[in-house]
């Protein structure tokens, strides 16, 4: 059974494409067979994070408007042959999408793959809602901080209202992934902590992911974080909830960079 | 030159209008006939009391002295005749109400006391899911919300508001004119307390309250907000 996910936020800037990225990469490595949809129509970048951009031919608007077909929008990974990208047009914008045409598309995909990863765009509007739509789980990326957390909040009130399967009465299986964590500042006390994340938005933990240089240093080079550097912090934590997303458990953890003898007495020093 | 100005003469004006009257129509024998005003009289005694009405005679062949008598016996009841019409010029005295022509039937307004709608009671609402940033809940009666209300969310009833969360958001009671609704929640961190149109932004609510269990109500126009212990 195909599931389709949406990893979504409502606020920008708080790592959903990278998220994206990274979990579809860690899926794929499981053996799964993966798309990761990009619906940021007009403002795309799961392109350049996953380093397709130069592969590009047609995307999401040409295959919703019937220019091209699904299987010459698909873009197959150099790297993991069962990982895919449907890239969105940057040309246009959202209206162009249709909701029809979405549930089209996503309808086909369902018969090709294991997992259809949405990248959503910022907001709540039509991008943003059509990404969730025909979702059957949901990624809601959070930073710790107020804004962010209140806008999930409103996100995950749209997810129980505004998708087909909220729609039917069921519910999207929901889970937080905390991203841009910095466990220094929150001893500190200059973050909100998990428990009072997950205290508001009452919705499971997915994982835990690292502030950290990799994650940046990843998109630079147009890879996801947890095939650039699997031992990182970061892919590990998304290594972790990938392993979650799949009926695992697995103990909840934040992890560490694992810093070298130097590397810690300089960090001391400079704490 | 003539000095005496010629007063203005003060036209008389006169406007026609029509009104609706009560039109009684007798029929013999005349005692019959009254007797039945008499027992709708006994029912609801002031049912024509200030009503205009006019006596249609077209029904009935009475003399002058039968209609005077007619006349006086409905005054005795307190009914004024305010005219008569369907008969001969010549039956009436000039101390008898005048004689109307071109009365038009219509309808009568019903005016009866209307039965008191049975109102619908209002339903409370029971959510027993967290009300999220930017939903908006709506009740006719009152809210009971088992989870938490988010920063941004709100909930506005005619009734009282119980959350047995923390309350991050917006809560108005008493919506439309209810001064004794009431607010609960078992934390309070919220934006908004309004009750009856009276309300408190999260500045003015107490520090010392913060995160504490509390209910909201008003005391005149003050809303006064108590930890709930």
């Amino acid at each position: 059974m195909a599931k389709v996910l949406v990893v979504t936020s409502g606020k920008g800037g708080v790592g959903k494409t990278t998220s994206t990225a990274a979990l579809g990469a860690a899926l794929a490595q499981t053996g799964e067979k993966v798309v990761v949809i990009d619906f940021d129509v007009g403002l795309r970048n799961l392109d350049l994070v996953m380093g397709a951009e130069r592969r590009v031919v047609f995307d999401l608007i040409n295959v919703v408007q019937g220019v091209a077909k699904l299987s010459q929008a698909l873009i197959r990974d150099k790297r993991l042959e069962n990982l895919w990208l449907l890239p969105a047009s940057q040309t246009r914008d959202k209206d162009a999408l249709t909701d029809e045409g979405v549930g089209n598309i996503i309808a086909d995909l369902r018969t090709k793959f294991d997992w259809i990863l949405c990248d959503s765009p910022a907001g709540i509007e039509r991008g943003a809602t059509l990404a969730m739509r025909y979702a059957d789980e949901a990624v809601i990326v959070t930073n710790p901080e107020v804004s962010s957390v209140r806008d999930s909040d409103r996100i995950i009130g749209m997810l129980d209202s505004k998708t087909v399967k909220a729609e039917k009465g069921e519910r999207v299986a929901k889970h937080i992934l905390i991203t841009r964590y910095d466990s220094a500042r929150a001893l500190r006390g200059e973050m909100l902590s998990i428990e009072d994340i997950l205290e508001i938005l009452a919705t499971p933990l997915l994982g835990i992911i690292p502030e950290s240089q990799d994650v940046l240093r990843a998109s630079n080079v147009g890879s996801p974080v947890t095939l650039n550097n699997a031992s990182s912090a970061p892919a590990r934590a998304y290594i972790d909830a990938v392993r979650r997303l799949m009926g695992e458990t697995v103990t909840m953890m934040v992890p560490v960079e694992r810093k070298g003898l130097m590397n810690r007495l300089l960090g001391r020093r400079a704490a | 030159m003539d000095a005496i100005a010629k007063a203005p003469r003060q036209s008389f004006r006169m406007r026609g209008r029509s009104f609706v009257a009560l039109a009684f129509c007798p029929v013999v024998p005349i005692a019959g006939w009254l007797e039945e005003i008499d027992v709708t009289l006994a029912r609801s005694p002031g049912f024509f009391a200030g009503k205009p009405v006019v006596l249609d005679l077209s029904a009935v062949d009475l003399s002058q002295s039968a209609i005077a008598h007619l006349i006086t016996s409905l005054e005795q009841r307190n009914i004024h005749i305010l005219g008569i019409e369907g008969v001969d010029a010549a039956h009436l005295t000039t101390s008898m109400p005048p004689l109307l022509t071109g009365g038009r039937h219509c309808l009568l307004a019903q005016n009866e006391p209307k039965k008191p709608e049975a109102k619908p009671k209002p339903i409370s609402l029971l959510l027993d899911s967290p009300v999220r940033s930017g939903q908006s809940i709506f009740s006719e009666g009152d809210v009971t919300v088992l989870g938490s209300v988010a920063s941004g969310a709100e909930i506005v009833a005619r009734g009282s508001i119980h959350v047995y969360g923390a309350l991050r958001g917006r809560a108005m009671a008493g919506s439309s004119g209810n001064a004794a609704a009431r607010i609960f929640c078992q934390r309070i961190e919220a934006e908004l307390l309004a009750i009856n149109g009276y309300y408190q932004t999260a500045e003015e609510i107490d520090v010392a309250l913060r995160n504490r269990p509390a209910q909201a109500w008003l005391e005149g126009s003050i809303m006064k907000i108590t930890p709930l212990s």
